[in-house]
Parts: structure tokens; sequence; C-alpha cells
């Protein structure tokens, strides 16, 4: 793990992100735009749910068979004259490519949008081998001037709001008239573009991520709307590809179908504005693009979630349809979650990458509403694999202590139905006693965690399973 | 042992399987020389004259233009009438497609350049090999005839599209590409494109032209 973890303070984060006004101004925009722009999207292909299914099941079929298919995927990238290489690790996929740049003599990177390369703290390895690397996805480009996190998977900047964009880049393009007008996006988005169009061209190596490795073809696919990833591949010498072993589809025909429903779930379009499927360096009738192509599969924890009940998570297709539809992402942000990967699906892989022991509070940051299943394109039970966390931080004795007792005392009751009916009746009697007239408690012993923010009501009326005995009428 | 040999054989251990299984390999080839197309979106089919048009109503609602025109000969004066339409300068840069190079070029004010483009350039005009009518996606491959570049840097981007080649659906277009270039193997780029460039990074307020053109504008070529 590279990037420092800030996700054992999740708690810390979480109270510090709700009662930041500007934060929750810009999340506003999250609740509003995604979730509607999904569901129109959604609703005008009819096949639409069908090809979820076939979604899943590609990418089930591809886990299954992940050894075969990245042999074979490997043999055709060779075939067409690129390079893999392997990473077990973080640390070694950017010693990789940190060994690629520093052989070629490169001083700048241009870096199309990729979370693997955030995951393996790919931008601090490269500064720290004197190579500067460019984000050059504007909202990736936004923080990395504010030396900041993705708070998003696929906006990163979705946490800011034009004003903040507006000061970072006064403050940085200080070569530019300190008298311009910023007011619009519009103007915001020009100044961006002509200063990376100068990296773009100026760049020795460009480094992109990957959507799709084609089996069938040896090629990696990009899935973008500004275009800057295209620019990161074609315009340098070298092209290198960082990309996780799971991200496998068999066939040209596996892509298109999966294809369908990516942009849909991640932005509400239909398509995005480019996919580019790239195999291999320069051809000799090419009058463009680069003259060497990498490959570096990046392992770092995912081979050890084969076979286990995480298994599902790596159907992930990196959409964020699970973190735009989750009431908790919705009112901390993404950097609460203190890593690489925030929302639904953040607190199910988190765990698996970094260990449970720094990761727990995440699965248990949930509901359990279960909108994010609900719109999953891939279909993961993501609160499944959530409840999989917290048994295991409870059986691995990492929950508080006051936790495991009180789950253990209720437990204990629990399994015994007289002595919970019992309980349960002289307990809601008492509390609604001591609520009196008002109906609700300012504060209670042991429940100051809820009073502290909300009244608690006192109960009236039976217990839930008397008035459910009695609607049965005894039976 | 190897980063790759141990990746390898993680994988193999936490699935219980072993390299030397048969029948895994046998499923597995099976399903690449298959490339068997999955479920077909209806709003892409028809024949030619319904694709086109809902190519057009596809591209059209992502920013695209979109002109039809019936013949070839055609192109040129509809590249020179969007061109003065938007009061861009008449300059334009291709690459050796021969579909392009064939066109009557030289019966309108434009100004034509060769070759891949350096960043320099305004407008460019490139030939796809397909059309899909279900996003009103453009299927662009590489190489000296439509160098990759031309669809990216310039401002403008104009791509001349043939109705019989616009297909109802991606997999029928990488078909296409499929043919030209034999099964399992790939021109260095396939460039699908779906409107010009934009951006929702700042609150989510959809903006065009964030890297690549501010313009794309789709020819039809009816004949």
């Amino acid at each position: 793990m590279s990037l420092h973890a800030t996700s054992p303070q999740f708690k810390e984060n979480a109270h510090r992100a709700l009662h930041d006004t500007q934060l929750q101004k810009a999340l506003g925009n999250v609740r509003q735009n995604f979730i509607e722009r999904r569901a129109v999207a959604a609703g005008n292909l009819p096949e639409f749910e069908a090809l979820r299914d076939q979604a899943r099941d590609i990418r089930d079929h591809v886990l299954a068979h992940l050894d075969l298919y990245l042999e074979e995927y490997e043999r055709k990238v060779t075939e067409a004259g690129g390079h893999v290489h392997f990473a077990r690790t973080a640390a070694e996929a950017c010693d990789i490519i940190v060994g690629l740049a520093r052989a070629r003599g490169a001083k700048t990177v241009t870096k199309g949008k990729s979370m693997v390369s955030e995951e393996i703290g790919l931008n601090a390895a490269l500064e720290r081998n004197g190579i500067e690397a460019v984000e050059t996805d504007l909202g990736e480009y936004i923080i990395q001037l504010r030396g900041e996190a993705p708070s998003h998977i696929i906006a990163p900047a979705v946490h800011l709001n034009r004003e903040d964009v507006e000061a970072e880049f006064r403050r940085v393009h200080t070569h530019l008239d300190a008298g311009r007008d910023l007011e619009q996006p519009e103007t915001l988005l020009a100044e961006a573009r002509a200063i990376l169009r100068a990296k773009f061209l100026a760049s020795d190596i460009g480094i992109t991520g990957a959507n799709f490795l084609v089996a069938e073809t040896g090629t990696s696919v990009i899935v973008t709307n500004e275009g800057n990833g295209d620019l990161t591949q074609l315009l340098p010498k070298v092209h290198i590809v960082v990309a996780s072993i799971e991200k496998i589809a068999p066939t040209l025909e596996d892509v298109a179908g999966i294809m369908r429903v990516l942009a849909r779930s991640a932005t509400g379009q239909d398509m995005s504005v480019y996919t580019t499927l790239s195999t291999g360096p320069r051809r000799p009738d090419d009058v463009d693009g680069p003259e060497e192509y990498h490959v570096v599969l990046v392992d770092n924890g995912r081979s050890n979630m084969l076979g286990t009940q995480f298994q599902d998570m790596l159907r992930c297709i990196r959409c964020g349809a699970c973190m735009n539809h989750c009431p908790v992402y919705h009112a901390v942000g993404g950097h609460a979650y203190g890593w690489v990967y925030p929302g639904p699906m953040g607190a199910v892989l988190t765990p698996s990458l970094i260990g449970v022991d720094k990761a727990g509070h995440l699965p248990n940051a949930s509901t359990f509403c279960g909108r994010c299943e609900s719109v999953c394109p891939v279909r993961i039970p993501l609160p499944k694999l959530m409840r999989h966390w917290r048994e295991r931080e409870f059986e691995r004795h990492l929950a508080p202590s006051t936790v495991r007792y009180g789950l253990g005392f209720w437990a204990f009751v629990a399994k015994r139905p007289r002595l919970y009916g019992l309980a349960t009746r002289i307990g809601m009697k008492l509390l609604a006693i001591a609520g009196g007239e008002k109906g609700h408690f300012r504060s209670l012993p042991f429940a100051g965690g809820w009073t502290q923010y909300r009244d608690f009501p006192a109960p009236h009326g039976d217990t839930f399973q008397s008035q459910w005995k009695k609607r049965n009428n005894g039976r | 042992m190897s980063a790759r040999d141990e990746i390898y054989s993680n994988i193999r251990r936490s699935l219980g399987v072993r390299a030397d299984d048969a029948a895994r390999r046998a499923i597995v080839r099976n399903r690449i020389e298959a490339s068997a197309p999955g479920i077909r979106p209806q709003r892409g089919e028809g024949d030619l004259g319904t694709r086109s048009a809902t190519f057009r109503a596809q591209a059209e609602s992502v920013s695209a233009t979109v002109a039809f025109v019936e013949r070839g000969e055609d192109v040129p004066p509809e590249i020179a009438r969007f061109l003065r339409d938007h009061n861009l300068p008449t300059t334009l840069r291709m690459g050796e497609d021969a579909r392009l190079a064939a066109l009557p070029w030289t019966n309108t004010p434009l100004t034509i350049s060769l070759g891949p483009s350096d960043g320099g350039d305004l407008n460019a005009v490139s030939h796809a090999e397909a059309g899909v009518a279900e996003t009103g996606t453009l299927v662009i491959v590489s190489g000296a005839h439509n160098p990759s570049t031309l669809n990216f840097l310039p401002d403008n981007h104009i791509v001349v599209v043939r109705a019989g080649e616009i297909e109802a659906t991606y997999e029928d277009a990488l078909a296409r590409v499929r043919e030209r270039y034999g099964k399992g193997q790939m021109p260095r780029t396939v460039n699908l494109i779906t409107g010009p460039s934009r951006s929702a990074d700042i609150e989510q307020k959809l903006l065009l032209g964030a890297h690549g053109p501010r313009r794309l504008h789709v020819v039809i070529v009816k004949a």
C-alpha cells in the first residue's frame, strides 16, 4: 500500500465532512445529477436489465478462467509487438514503471485517469525519481494541483466548487494575467486545455489505465469523455498501460456488451465520447502513435480474493454508480473513506487490499439500504459483502469491546425467545413511563451516540412480536 | 519465482485449478474462437435508411452535427459550407485515405494539407470505417490513411461515413474491422467516437471541447 490511508480515522473524517459547508454544497451535485441521469439512460434501453445479467455473467466467466485468459492476452500483446510486465505489489508496479521511464531518460510523463495508478501511488514514485507526472483529466489535474486524492472514482473533483478551482488556478498559473476573468466554468476549462495541450506535446511517456484488456486481440481499452487519455497515449514515444489483472474481457463482443451498461451506469450517457482500442505500438504504415507499448499488470492482493466470498467484488467495472446512489457517500463524500476507493465498492474492496484492521470502519458505514446493489451494472451483492467484513471484524476481535459485549449480550437474549419477549415487554413499559407525555428522550444512558444528535422516541403500544401474534390470531 | 509465475500460481491456487486442465483450456479457446455476439439492443436495427436516421438522431443528441449528401462529390462543398457557416478558415488536413483523395477538392475554396497533425491545425477530415446507429458512434481506424492525431488535436473534426457502412450495433461495426484485419488482429488504434469532447468535472456542468475537438461534424454519403 502506497497512499497513506486515513481509513482508521473514518469517524473523525466523517464528522469533519458533515460540518464542511463547502463540501456539503458540492455533494448536492452528486445527489441531483447522477441518479436522475442514470435512471433516464437505463429507462431508454429496454434491454438494460438483461444486459446487466449478461455483464455479470461475462465477468464471472472471466474470473473463473482468469489464468488462461491472462495467458492468451499476454501472448497476443507480445505478438502485436508490445511488452507485458507483472507486478505482485504496488511497489513492484512503481519500480517497473520508474525503471522504464529512467531507461528512456524521461523527464515528463502525462497521465490519463487511472484508479490503479492511485492505488499503487505512482505519481509519488515518479516524483521521488525526479520525473514530473502530469494528470490530464480535468478533475485529476485540479486535485493534483491541490495535492489531494480523488474523492470519486469517475468524478475525482466532485467535492469541489467552481470557486475552489478558480482559486487553485490563480495560485498555480501565475504566468497568466492576474486580472483575467475566471467567473465561468468555460473559461476555467479553456485555461486548463491550453496549459495541458502544451504538456501533451512535450511529454516523453504517456501512462493510461485500462477499462478492459481483450484476450482475443491483446487490446487495451480506455473510455473517456475529454480525449485526454487519447492525447496521453498518442503523442509520446512510449505508451504504458497500467491495469489490474482482473480487467480481462474474452472478446470484442464481450467488451461491446459491457460497454452498454458502463457509461449508462456511470454518467447516464448512452456511450462515452471516446472508447479507444489500442493494440501494440506504431505499425509500419502508421504516421503517428507511440513507438513502444507496455502493459503493467498489477495483482496487489487480487489473486488472493479469488476463490473467497469476496471474488464477486472483482466483477467491478469501476462505474461509480454505487457511490452515486449511496446515502452515506452523499453525506460524507469520498475523502472520508480515507484511501483510494470510496463508497460501497470502496467499503468492500479497501479491507481486501489494505486489511480489515485498517479499514474495518468502512463496511460498518452502511445502513444496508441496498441501493448500491440495486444499481450495480454487474450485480455485485455489496451489502452482503460488507456484512462478511463485519463478521470477520467481529471474529478477529477487531471491533471495540463495548460493541462486542453489547452484541454478545443481545445474542444471548435473542437466542432465548421467552426471555427476549419478557425483556422487551418490560423495557418498553419502562421507557414508555419514563418518556412521559413528551414521548421522546433528549438523553438516555448507553444511547449517547444517538441522543447527541437527535431525540430518541419513547415506545408506545405493544411490542412488535405481540402485535404480530395478535394479527395472526395467536398462530 | 518470478512475479509472473507467482501471480499465475496464486490465481490457480485461489481458484483451485490446475494449469494443465484440458477442459478449461477448451472452454477458453472456444469462447475466443466463437466471438459470439450477446444481447442485441433493438434500437439500432432497421434497413439502411432507418439506421442512418437513428445514427443521426443519436449523434445529434450528443451535440454532433450531421449532414446527408447524395454522392461523394458533394462532400467537399458540404465541408466548405460547414466551415463557412462557423466562420472558420478554409484550411483542412487529411490523411492518405483513397476514398477522400478521390473526391473533387479543387472545385472548392478549401486548402488541403496531408499527413498527421502536430497540433497546429484547426480543421481535419477523416473517413470512418463504420458507423454505429445505436449511439451515433463513429469507428475510425489508425494508419497513414486516417492518422489518429486528426481525431483529437484539431478544434473541428469532420468525419465522412457512407450510409451503407452504418451498422446497427458495435458488434457489427467491430466485425467489419475483424474482416479487414483478420481474426485476432487489430490495427494499432480503433477509435469509437460519440460526439465532440466534453467534461463535467467542474460542478457536474457539461462543457464541450475539453481536450479534443470542440465540434464534430458527420457527413453521411447516401450513395
